[in-house]
């Protein structure tokens, strides 16, 4: 049997003077090479369950199990991060350097690599998704859809083994969606996608989740709705 | 949608092409050595000083006078009233009040300072890019948390201005306006709590991102620095006149 790459185990989630947890006895499981989507109504837990992975938010019960290792400190989250990344919702949470370039070369720089290095990567990643040119453009003059597109840049730039995208296609106008589309075709690494928009979802994934409180449902994906 | 300007920051200048970090070390001593300095003679110096930084700096004399004009305007205040209310002998008299000789001399110094160091920063720190300060800083190894206060003080507050926008544009699309009651001191309130709360939780989501791309307290910078002659010059001889300028504040002290 494969092992999965994220499973979360009976995790147990309440936000701080919430009446009801998000997660009860959660179980969830992502196998190598899976693209899968994440749907479910607003405040089902989509974004808590990608922020539970990351180490940003933690269980109060339960395990968080990556790449067959259970992750439990703040000292073993640094090194799932190195290897997963996260696009966040909100393409301005997510850029904060003057220049593109910079933002780009902050992830590398940070895995400990050279200057000289960092841009090498950051100029081949831009490379890859279109966006050469961008590298001196400031980015908060940037239009939505560059953001979006950069910010992807940002986290591809760390060269994750598996890729978190929360709502990437909010706010995009089709031309930068199908672009986006495409971008994830050509990816070969296993991701998750939180979206609420099914023709983008048929386009990316095979599988879609349904999340519940106490469990998630996998159904195929099938052409004019999802499963349900 | 315009971000903060920094008109000062661009151009060809001399003083624009010197490495930041000379810039740095030199506008801390200068203001430090202006603003403990109790001698006029040390004060003009100064003022000779910073007047030539800012002819080298070629900056726009009317976009100068704007900024001395502001910091005046609050200067304008202590004219109102250090001079009445400092004991000495007595100078002027206003109706009522005296002023004295004393109270004038001081803030007359306290003018000359003022406008001594703002002239000062502007030719030499206004000159360069924030952000470029931010580096510069970092590689003078100054406290990592004071550069990066700086840095994101900076990249903020636009965001935090676009915030307010936002928000008072939706208390005007329904038909606020500010009078002088309760109501309109209610809601301004309720304004500036939402602007802590939402830039207390944008603050918390860039950490988390920044947490995700690997951040673990330490910035690393792509830009570096070189140090030339033209550095070593303006080093050299910036500090000698301010050496000057001590050794005047000295004598004088001891002439007094």
């Amino acid at each position: 049997m494969t092992e999965p790459l994220i499973e979360l185990r009976d995790i147990t989630f309440t936000y701080p003077g919430a009446a009801r947890p998000v997660f009860q006895d959660f179980n969830f499981q992502l196998l190598p090479g899976k693209h899968l989507g994440l749907v479910g109504p607003n405040g089902s837990g989509k974004t808590t369950m990608l922020h539970l992975i990351m180490g940003l938010l933690r269980p109060q019960a339960g395990k968080v199990v990556i790449f067959g290792r259970e992750v439990s400190k703040e000292r073993n989250f640094v090194e799932v991060r190195r290897q997963v990344g996260l696009l966040f919702q909100n393409a301005d949470d997510q850029l904060f350097c003057p220049t593109v370039l910079e933002d780009v070369a902050f992830g590398p720089l940070n895995q400990g690599k050279s200057p000289a290095e960092a841009v090498g990567i950051a100029r081949m990643t831009m490379l890859q998704l279109g966006l050469e040119g961008f590298e001196d453009r400031v980015t908060y003059k940037l239009s939505g859809g560059e953001k979006k597109l950069v910010s992807l840049a940002t986290v591809l730039a760390m060269q994750p083994k598996i890729l978190l995208l929360d709502e990437p296609t909010t706010g995009l106008d089709d031309q930068t969606r199908r672009r986006l589309i495409r971008i994830l075709k050509d990816l070969e690494i296993s991701y998750l996608i939180v979206s609420h928009e099914h023709e983008f979802l048929e386009h990316t994934v095979k599988e879609c989740c349904h999340v519940h409180s106490t469990f998630c449902e996998t159904l195929p994906i099938t052409p004019g709705g999802v499963g349900l | 949608m315009s971000p903060i300007q920094e008109p000062f920051s661009e151009g060809g200048s001399l003083l624009h092409r010197l490495d930041p970090r000379g810039k740095v070390v030199v506008a801390a001593l200068f203001s430090v050595l202006m603003a403990v300095a109790t001698s006029f003679v040390t004060l003009l110096g100064g003022l000779a000083l910073a007047l030539i930084w800012l002819a080298l700096g070629r900056l726009g004399l009317k976009k100068a006078l704007g900024r001395l004009l502001l910091v005046n305007s609050f200067i304008v205040f202590l004219w109102f009233v250090l001079p009445f209310t400092y004991p000495g002998e007595s100078l002027v008299k206003v109706g009522p009040l005296t002023a004295s000789r004393e109270g004038i001399a001081f803030t007359g110094l306290i003018t000359l300072k003022s406008n001594t160091i703002i002239i000062g920063l502007m030719a030499l720190v206004a000159t360069a890019p924030v952000v470029t300060l931010g580096q510069a800083m970092h590689s003078l190894r100054l406290p990592d948390k004071l550069c990066h206060l700086l840095l994101f003080t900076y990249r903020y507050l636009h965001v935090f201005e676009l915030e307010y926008q936002r928000l008072s544009q939706a208390m005007k699309i329904r038909g606020f306006q500010p009078r002088t009651n309760i109501h309109t001191y209610r809601s301004y309130a309720y304004l500036a709590a939402m602007l802590l709360v939402r830039s207390y939780d944008r603050a918390d989501r860039v950490f988390q991102a920044m947490v995700c791309r690997g951040f673990h307290g330490v910035f690393y910078s792509l830009k570096t620095f070189s140090w030339q002659r033209r550095d070593s010059v303006f080093l050299a001889v910036s500090l000698l006149t301010l050496a000057l300028c001590l050794y005047m504040e000295i004598e004088g002290a001891n002439l007094l």
